[in-house]
């Protein structure tokens, strides 16, 4: 058989960019202790600069980057491909590592003659391996290799969630780790039937050869499913909450930011890129009604929550529901499809980065307070003004409010959603949108009323340049320029086999 | 009943079961057991549709074997750290529930960073 794609230019780019990270991880174990950190952190710009250079191959070529292991092509090996959307979300992967890192220093760093301690150890570790897990879910090409990269993202979430010990992250982790393996173990056997069914689990090749059978629709359920856990979309969201808030700062905001993003990565992979020619509006209207369901739900929640990180990781569960609106919105090959996408991509990554940055703002309150009861909030932000202009303008992102990605996402949706005729969608992603503002305001309405507040220790400007800096991003998506969405484009197909 | 048809229907009542006993059963090493009960039943699965190869003249695929082995190296690895989390959940508060009501304090709102 010829190969279909065989390594284009910059293929071997992709290669690197999960070596990195998986060179620092044994790295990082065998000098251990104190060099653990100088790995992690001496790795962030490589990591950054590998990222940037595929998203420019992938632009300036027009087309997907891809790198065949070994040499041999599929069927017989197994290709990595980096598309568009993979592109981005591989810089956005590297901004938030790079900022979670630098930010966790001040927790985790071990001074010289400190004793090295284990946490610390494990911490560094556990970063690299969610950026190596998370590179191979963006540009892994094989639905077997997707599912070892998504048990290796699992494995390095969960012991950053118990990282301090205490029984009740200890809880948190387990909960969090049953529900991510019913996940994997139900994708597994998607793809044991997909492959039983065409004998090749390489994406293009496997999106040529499908078509509407019920094992097909067996499959493609089961790995939906699966996916769905452990991206906590409501119902499966109970895991989330407790796992985010009760995780230390820097790690919620991987968690939150790009953790869950992973897994719903692979459901686009899914939708889009194995099954494009099937008649899924069904499925995807299904997917649309959870959605919108976790908007209203997790919105609601967050307004009842009494803590702060709590709050915070709620509002992650309604943000999540926004994100399947992207089903209903971009599936098939319709003019308003593109708006649909480009809408979908944008939720990923305008709360990817507003949300790491809320997580960071409110680790850095609840080091200066003592606490984060938001009913003891009283004249906070006169005390740390910086660390609420951070939760102020990510939250503006969150609620949909120009100008920030959050507003180009939930615009692009209204309007796909009118295009389509599909007006229904318009009403949660409003409703989300008011819910939003309402758990903000209930952040900041005590915050900047009177109070006298004691601080513990006032938190260190570096850390709140950090977080202020990711709010920065997520407020600079909204003037994403239509080369942006250009390139999110790269690689989408329309229908099976067909590639723009 | 041929006996990979046989072999596919114990795959399935194994998933079944493991999805039961998952769901239903509150104690975190039950549902530990019945997660392997349900990857016992993928397994299976894989090694029928490793039959496929026979089509081609092979007496199998070897392709499913090696994703089965793969498999089992991860159901290990999370089974691992799954027990490592029960037995340290266990040694830290004496008691194994993953039920959020228990771990809620009366003053929930202590000092997290």
């Amino acid at each position: 058989m010829m190969a279909p794609d065989p390594t284009t230019p910059g293929g071997s780019l992709l290669v690197l960019a999960i070596l990195l990270p998986c060179a620092g991880i044994i790295l990082s174990f065998v000098l251990g202790g104190r060099n653990a950190e100088r790995v992690a952190l001496g790795l962030t710009p490589f990591g950054f600069a590998l990222a940037c250079a595929i998203a420019f191959h992938v632009a300036s070529a027009g087309k997907p980057v891809v790198y065949a292991l070994g040499g041999l092509a599929p069927p017989l090996g197994i290709a990595l491909r980096a598309d568009g959307v993979s592109a981005v979300m591989l810089v956005a992967a590297a901004v938030i590592l790079t900022a979670a890192s630098f930010y966790a220093r001040a927790k985790f760093a071990t001074p010289e003659g400190a004793p090295e301690s284990r946490i610390a150890l494990t911490f560094w570790i556990m970063l690299q391996a969610i950026w190596a897990a998370l590179t191979i879910i963006f540009v892994g090409g094989d639905l077997f290799n997707l599912y070892v990269a998504l048990e290796l993202l699992t494995f390095a979430a969960v012991p950053l969630v118990c990282i301090d010990g205490r029984p009740e992250t200890l809880a948190a982790a387990l909960r969090y780790l049953l529900f991510a393996l019913f996940g994997s173990i139900s994708y597994l056997l998607g793809v044991a039937l997909f492959y039983g069914a065409y004998g090749t689990l390489d994406i293009p090749l496997l999106a040529q050869k499908v078509q509407s059978t019920p094992i097909v629709w067996m499959a493609a359920a089961l790995m939906t499913g699966g996916l769905l856990a452990k991206t906590a979309l409501f119902p499966l969201h109970l895991w989330l909450p407790p796992a985010h808030a009760n995780a230390p700062a820097a790690a919620s905001a991987v968690l939150s930011g790009l953790v869950v993003k992973g897994s719903f990565f692979l459901t686009l992979r899914l939708w889009f890129y194995v099954l494009p020619a099937l008649p899924a509006a069904g499925a995807a209207n299904i997917l649309g009604a959870l959605g919108s369901a976790a908007i209203i739900v997790g919105s609601v929640l967050a307004l009842r929550q009494a803590r702060l990180k709590l709050l915070i990781a709620y509002s992650t569960v309604a943000q999540i529901g926004y994100l399947f609106l992207v089903f209903p919105l971009a599936m098939g090959a319709h003019v308003w499809s593109d708006i649909g996408w480009s809408a979908g991509v944008m939720q990923i990554l305008a709360h990817a980065f507003a949300k790491a940055a809320m997580f960071l703002s409110a680790g850095l309150l609840a080091e200066a307070l003592g606490h984060d009861q938001i009913a003891r909030l009283g004249g906070a932000a006169r005390a740390l003004p910086m660390t609420f202009l951070t939760l102020g303008l990510g939250g503006l992102s969150l609620m949909g409010l120009p100008p920030s990605g959050g507003f180009s996402a939930k615009w692009l949706m209204l309007q796909a959603s009118v295009a389509s005729g599909q007006w229904v969608w318009t009403l949660p992603v409003l409703a989300g949108g008011l819910l939003a503002a309402g758990y903000v305001y209930r952040i900041l309405t005590p915050a900047l009323s009177e109070g006298d507040i004691v601080l513990k220790a006032p938190p260190k400007r570096s850390r709140e340049a950090i977080a202020l800096g990711l709010a920065l991003i997520a407020l600079a998506l909204g003037f994403a320029p239509q080369g942006f969405f250009d390139l999110l484009e790269i690689g989408r197909p329309l229908a099976a086999g067909t590639l723009r | 009943m041929s006996p990979w048809v046989l072999a596919g229907l114990v795959g399935a009542a194994l998933v079944g079961l493991g999805l039961y006993g998952l769901i239903l059963h509150p104690h975190p090493l039950r549902k530990l057991l019945a997660f392997n009960l349900i990857g016992s039943g993928v397994f299976l699965v894989f090694g029928i549709v490793a039959r496929r190869g026979a089509a081609a003249g092979f007496s199998f695929d070897p392709i499913p074997q090696a994703m089965v082995i793969t498999g089992i190296v991860v159901a290990f690895a999370a089974s691992a750290l799954a027990v490592a989390l029960i037995l340290r959940l266990h040694a830290e508060s004496g008691r194994v529930t993953l039920d959020p009501e228990a771990w809620t304090k009366p003053d929930d709102g202590a000092a997290k960073s």
